[in-house]
């Protein structure tokens, strides 16, 4: 579905994307993983075919996106990071509109308009304007406005940065019904649990640049341990470092973060038993199964933060 | 076997690269936000009153000062001078609100053709799409206005008929220059600009009194300016004055047209697909 080998994208002297291998299989949900400045809207902007690449090979469906952008256009869809929905048209017209854009009929985006609204569930709101809609319910929309064409591919930048928590369950929980239809999904996000949610599969991007690949599991099992121990001591945010010199040794890696000390281990009560025979007395112990954000701290040596 | 045709045809439009039923499309929109509020009639209506006002003021008001006016051997009415001018300016400033304000508006903060530029739709069919919204805009403007200016004596019916057609290639060609100019501005404070140099043009270009009364200099740089042949035409049209110099102003705007728009399709292709 989507093949590129040695991606790149300058804006004049900023390098946004260097160099990146990426393959999509059909009926794959693919992710890009990465914090903001990562390189990951700009290499959903050159896989929407709305931006050129610098230089490398790009073929999305098989087809080129510089030459045939009109007609790999017509079978993607494309929720953007920000919603852009037509602030002058009401719910039901966002998506019939949208559908005259790709030469369908009016009666067909009509048909399919409400089949959509029914399937994110805006049907009582179609005669609403965009407006005055929650944040959840636009992007609902935009994702439904994305799927007018009933398309081969479906590019979601961020689809749930600045939900709230159930507006995000009830938004995974179509985007999974629309992988179980068999549609290709290629999202970004910088959430973990989104990607282990979400993703077959997925990369790290960090400085424009892919710093591993895998599936969430397999990363997982890679970059960290199956769980992590979680220590705050009282005194803690300037002496974390001399806790960690302590705990060393203690599972496979301490690592001292500003605010709490990582405890790297397979089995995380064994580790904890270990912290109390050498004495320690944090505050608050956590043990909890490792995450992507794990990895990603692994991987790039930092916390995930904008 | 009917989706097999459609999308043989997309293909074939894509390979050429212009689809009239995507410029509809993007023409389309733009009726849709008419049919779902009021905001736009409010916009829509008070762009004609401003030309009509003008008319009835200075045309009526202070041509009853004036008296008649003998302009190239032909003597009319003062208002009958200045409405065919009037009509010129209704359709340049109903196609330029359209391309002006509003485009602008939709490239720098609707982010409306980021989401029209995801689908098959492609810059130069925005640039038409927008261009064809606005000159049906504009002639709507003038249609009515030919109208007022028939009902009140002020042309035949025979020169409003000639003249429409004309009113019409005014649109677009200051709808064109209109979207080039949008691609280009920076904020807001550049309307100012623009809004000062529609109104000198309005001012300037042989609508309150012939050219020819200017001095020579100035004369040359009015002739230089599109709406002094975009008036020229209209009154010529309007007052049954045929002449071989209409064929130069409709060359001229009609260059408007196809610089505008050339421009304009480049530049969003630029602005938006970075």
């Amino acid at each position: 579905m989507i093949f590129a080998r040695g991606l790149v994208k300058r804006f004049g002297d900023f390098t946004a994307v260097r160099g990146i291998d990426v393959e999509v299989a059909p009926g794959e949900a693919f992710g890009f993983l990465g914090p903001n400045g990562a390189g990951k809207s700009s290499t959903m902007r050159m896989i929407s075919c709305v931006s050129a690449p610098t230089s490398g090979e790009l073929r999305i469906l098989g087809m080129d996106p510089v030459r045939d952008g009109t007609r790999i256009r017509a079978r993607l869809g494309v929720c953007p990071q920000l919603d852009n929905l037509d602030p002058d048209l009401t719910v039901r017209e966002n998506l019939t509109t949208y559908a005259r854009y790709f030469g369908l009929s009016r009666a067909e985006g009509r048909r399919r308009a409400d089949e959509l609204l029914e399937f994110v569930q805006l049907t009582e709101r179609a005669g609403s304007m965009v407006e005055p809609l929650s944040g959840g319910m636009k992007r609902r929309l935009t994702i439904a406005r994305a799927m007018i064409n009933e398309p081969d591919i479906v590019l979601l930048d961020e689809p749930t940065t600045g939900l709230d928590p159930q507006a995000r369950h009830l938004l995974w929980e179509r985007l999974f019904r629309l992988k179980q239809r068999g549609t290709t999904l290629v999202l970004t996000t910088h959430y973990m649990d989104e990607a282990e949610q979400l993703c077959d599969r997925l990369v790290v991007m960090d400085g424009g640049k892919i710093v591993a690949e895998g599936s969430p599991r397999s990363l997982i099992e890679r970059y960290s341990t199956a769980e992590v121990v979680e220590l705050r001591f009282p005194d803690g945010l300037d002496l974390n470092a001399d806790y960690a010199a302590k705990l060393d040794g203690i599972g496979e890696r301490v690592d001292p973060l500003p605010d709490r000390v990582l405890l790297y281990a397979d089995d995380g009560d064994a580790a904890v038993a270990e912290v109390q025979r050498r004495g320690l007395s944090p505050s608050s112990v956590l043990v909890r199964r490792s995450t992507l954000e794990d990895v990603f701290l692994h991987l790039t040596g930092r916390t995930l933060v904008d | 076997m009917l989706t097999t045709l459609t999308a043989g045809r997309s293909a074939r439009a894509s390979r050429v690269g212009f689809s009239p039923a995507r410029v509809g499309a993007v023409v389309g929109r733009n009726v849709g936000a008419l049919r779902s509020g009021p905001s736009y009639w409010i916009v829509l209506v008070s762009g004609f009153f401003e030309p009509l006002l003008y008319l009835l003021s200075i045309g009526v008001g202070v041509g009853a000062l004036v008296g008649d006016l003998t302009v190239a051997g032909r003597t009319m009415s003062y208002a009958a001078f200045v409405a065919p001018a009037m009509l010129a300016v209704s359709a340049m400033s109903g196609a330029l609100a359209e391309t002006t304000f509003n485009v602008f508006f939709k490239i720098k903060y609707a982010k409306t053709y980021e989401a029209v530029l995801a689908t098959p739709v492609r810059p130069v069919e925005i640039a038409f799409g927008e261009l064809t919204w606005a000159t049906v805009r504009g002639s709507l403007y003038t249609a009515i206005f030919l109208g007022v200016m028939v009902a009140l004596g002020l042309a035949p019916v025979g020169g409003a008929l000639a003249a429409f057609p004309a009113t019409i290639l005014v649109g677009l060609a200051f709808g064109a220059v209109g979207l080039a100019i949008s691609t280009l501005m920076r904020g807001w404070q550049d309307f100012d600009l623009l809004s000062t140099g529609q109104f000198a043009l309005f001012l300037f270009s042989g609508t309150f009194s012939p050219v020819q009364d200017y001095p020579a200099w100035m004369e040359v740089l009015i002739q230089v300016t599109p709406l002094y042949h975009a008036v020229e035409l209209v009154r010529g049209l309007c007052l049954s004055a045929y002449g071989v110099g209409m064929v130069g102003h409709a060359a001229y705007l009609l260059a408007m047209v196809a610089g505008g728009l050339w421009l304009a399709a480049r530049r969003m292709e630029r602005l938006l697909c970075r």
